[in-house]
């Protein structure tokens, strides 16, 4: 297994400023760049904007040129099937491989639902979540959700 | 508890020989003591020979005090360059007592007294006292910090010579300030300005206000407005009085207001004051705004000649109506460099600068100081632009980064600052001289 499997995810820095997210959003339109999932997490003065989009290196690429920090995040896509305690037994599994999760996001993807993870050591997640029969979106299904 | 009014304020002046002497009897005594003084460095201070016979003056030429315009002036950087021992006039082992402030550098600002000069330090001090009207009987609750930081240790001695009670609390813990001053009966406290405004606001918020003894506050160290003064002296009714002080020259005590707040008294028996045009160093008229420059009369330790406070004020001669001929200073309008004074701590824009580099990575050498009073107390807001290599999308990282730039920063600055991290770029360069400060207190 290699990590061929993980997605890149846009992380872009906000500062608490007024208007400071309309920005980014508006540079990412006007580029093209499709949103397919977000979080945002805030603390006392920042917020840390979290992206799956349809092309995560011209998206990064047209925030720099707009003076905006963004950088590129290798996180794992977990398919979650819409059933009860699906993502209860893909996390015991990733727990019993002793992996730290950092952060994590979901979003629903046709009939299954995506959980971003972002952990320590991406590729043994994959290992994990593929060995015990889960499966991952590649890069290709992730950008392009729910078309 | 027992504010005097105007009307019936009976001054005390504890040496009103010196106090209330006459200008050319001043003129005298200052003439005597800095002929003695030049010839007194010029022998045993190499730093001050060199200078002096660099710009070819010799001790014989300084007559009197009028000819104080020919001598050389000192100034912080040649106080760093010569730190710790290097200006000293006297052997160290006639030193008693050294005191010291933060410096441009990260290194100490250091002055050393000799027993005769910690003397002189209390007895200036006592004499501010006794212009805030107490005497021998009067207990004096002292929360300025103790240490290497003159305010706790001058307040001390001043109460010290005075013969009166010094109770010495240091800075900090308001609770506990209050329950000591209601529980000794203390009579007077002297403190920074924002802080005796935060205890008195605690003291009025826990309804103690009644139960104090306090009748005068002697506060310093940083600047105040008349409004802030009469702000405490509402709260506790107390009459309030401003002293002024540099540990370089002495530490507080070199200059003090009397009931009239028409300026700060400058002992200039002992620190003579001149004011000089910043653009060329000319002497200032009275009234005219220039940067304060002192030098120490009679000082045995470490004397000074001329030296450069880069605070801009002015001065004015005339007696006042409190029956002093001392001369008055008014409070600071400026700096002549972008020094902050913040909580009674000097801080230097440039010594942020020398913190954020020393982090090694991280963040960027670019900042921006705001400083803000928030329930009386300064806050001081650091900005931080975080480099992009080091740029994470966990908060967790991030955080501890910010962490990391404010244990370093409260470490070289001496007091403790809000890391606010921005984005890579996001703060102003500017060709030649950046703003860097941003000092939202009303003062």
């Amino acid at each position: 297994m290699s990590i061929s499997n993980t997605i890149q995810q846009l992380s872009v820095f906000l500062e608490n400023r007024e208007g400071r997210l309309d920005e980014v959003l508006k540079v990412l339109a006007a580029a093209e760049v499709n949103i397919v999932a977000l979080s945002l997490a805030d603390t006392s003065d920042y917020g840390m904007l979290r992206l799956i989009v349809s092309d995560p290196h011209k998206g990064r690429a047209a925030l720099k040129e707009a003076g905006i920090t963004a950088m590129l995040t290798d996180v794992v896509a977990l398919r979650v099937p819409h059933a009860t305690g699906s993502l209860c037994r893909a996390m015991h599994q990733i727990v019993e491989g002793e992996v730290n999760v950092e952060y994590m996001y979901a979003f629903a993807n046709g009939s299954d639902a995506a959980a971003v993870l972002k952990s320590d050591d991406p590729a043994r997640v994959i290992d994990i979540l593929k060995g015990s029969g889960f499966d991952v979106y590649s890069a290709d299904e992730a950008y392009r959700a729910n078309q | 508890m027992a504010k005097v009014a105007l009307a019936d304020w009976k001054e005390q002046i504890r040496t009103p020989e010196i106090e209330c002497m006459s200008r050319d009897e001043m003129a005298a005594l200052q003439s005597e003591r800095l002929v003695k003084q030049v010839k007194n460095v010029y022998e045993h201070v190499a730093f001050y020979k060199k200078k002096m016979d660099d710009q070819g003056v010799l001790p014989g030429d300084i007559k009197g005090i009028e000819d104080i315009g020919k001598l050389p002036f000192t100034t912080k950087e040649d106080l760093r360059d010569n730190y710790p021992f290097g200006l000293l006039a006297v052997p160290q082992e006639k030193i008693a007592r050294v005191q010291g402030t933060s410096g441009t550098t990260g290194k100490l600002t250091l002055a050393s007294y000799t027993q005769k000069d910690v003397d002189v330090w209390g007895e200036c001090v006592a004499r501010g006292l006794v212009m805030a009207g107490l005497s021998s009987a009067d207990k004096i609750h002292v929360c300025y910090g103790y240490g290497l930081f003159t305010g706790g240790m001058g307040l001390d001695l001043g109460a010290q010579a005075l013969g009166a009670m010094a109770i010495p609390m240091s800075s900090g813990n308001t609770k506990r300030q209050l329950m000591c001053m209601e529980d000794f009966g203390a009579t007077a406290f002297a403190c920074t300005p924002s802080y005796a405004l935060y205890l008195a606001e605690a003291a009025a918020e826990a309804g103690i206000v009644d139960r104090l003894k306090i009748k005068a506050s002697i506060n310093g160290a940083e600047p105040w407005t008349e409004e802030m003064r009469k702000k405490i002296e509402s709260i506790l009714n107390i009459n309030s009085f401003d002293i002024y002080g540099l540990c370089e020259i002495t530490g507080p005590g070199v200059a003090m207001d009397c009931i009239h707040h028409k300026g700060l008294h400058v002992y200039e028996d002992y620190f003579y004051p001149e004011i000089l045009n910043p653009a060329d160093q000319s002497a200032c008229a009275d009234g005219e705004t220039g940067e304060l420059v002192f030098t120490t009369l009679a000082k045995e330790g470490m004397p000074l000649l001329r030296y450069r406070t880069k605070d801009l004020t002015s001065i004015q001669h005339g007696t006042c109506e409190c029956g002093r001929t001392l001369p008055r200073i008014q409070k600071f309008t400026g700096r002549t460099d972008d020094m902050k004074v913040i909580r009674g701590v000097n801080v230097f824009p440039t010594q942020v600068e020398t913190a954020l580099l020393s982090i090694g990575g991280g963040v960027a050498p670019h900042y921006m100081m705001i400083v803000d009073r928030e329930n009386n107390l300064d806050v001081l807001t650091v900005m931080v632009e975080v480099d992009e290599k080091y740029f994470s999308d966990e908060i967790r990282k991030l955080d501890q980064l910010k962490a990391k730039v404010g244990a370093v920063l409260k470490q070289a600055l001496g007091v403790s600052a809000r890391v606010k991290l921005v984005e890579p770029k996001t703060i102003q360069r500017s060709e030649g001289k950046a703003k860097r400060v941003i000092d939202n207190r009303d003062l």
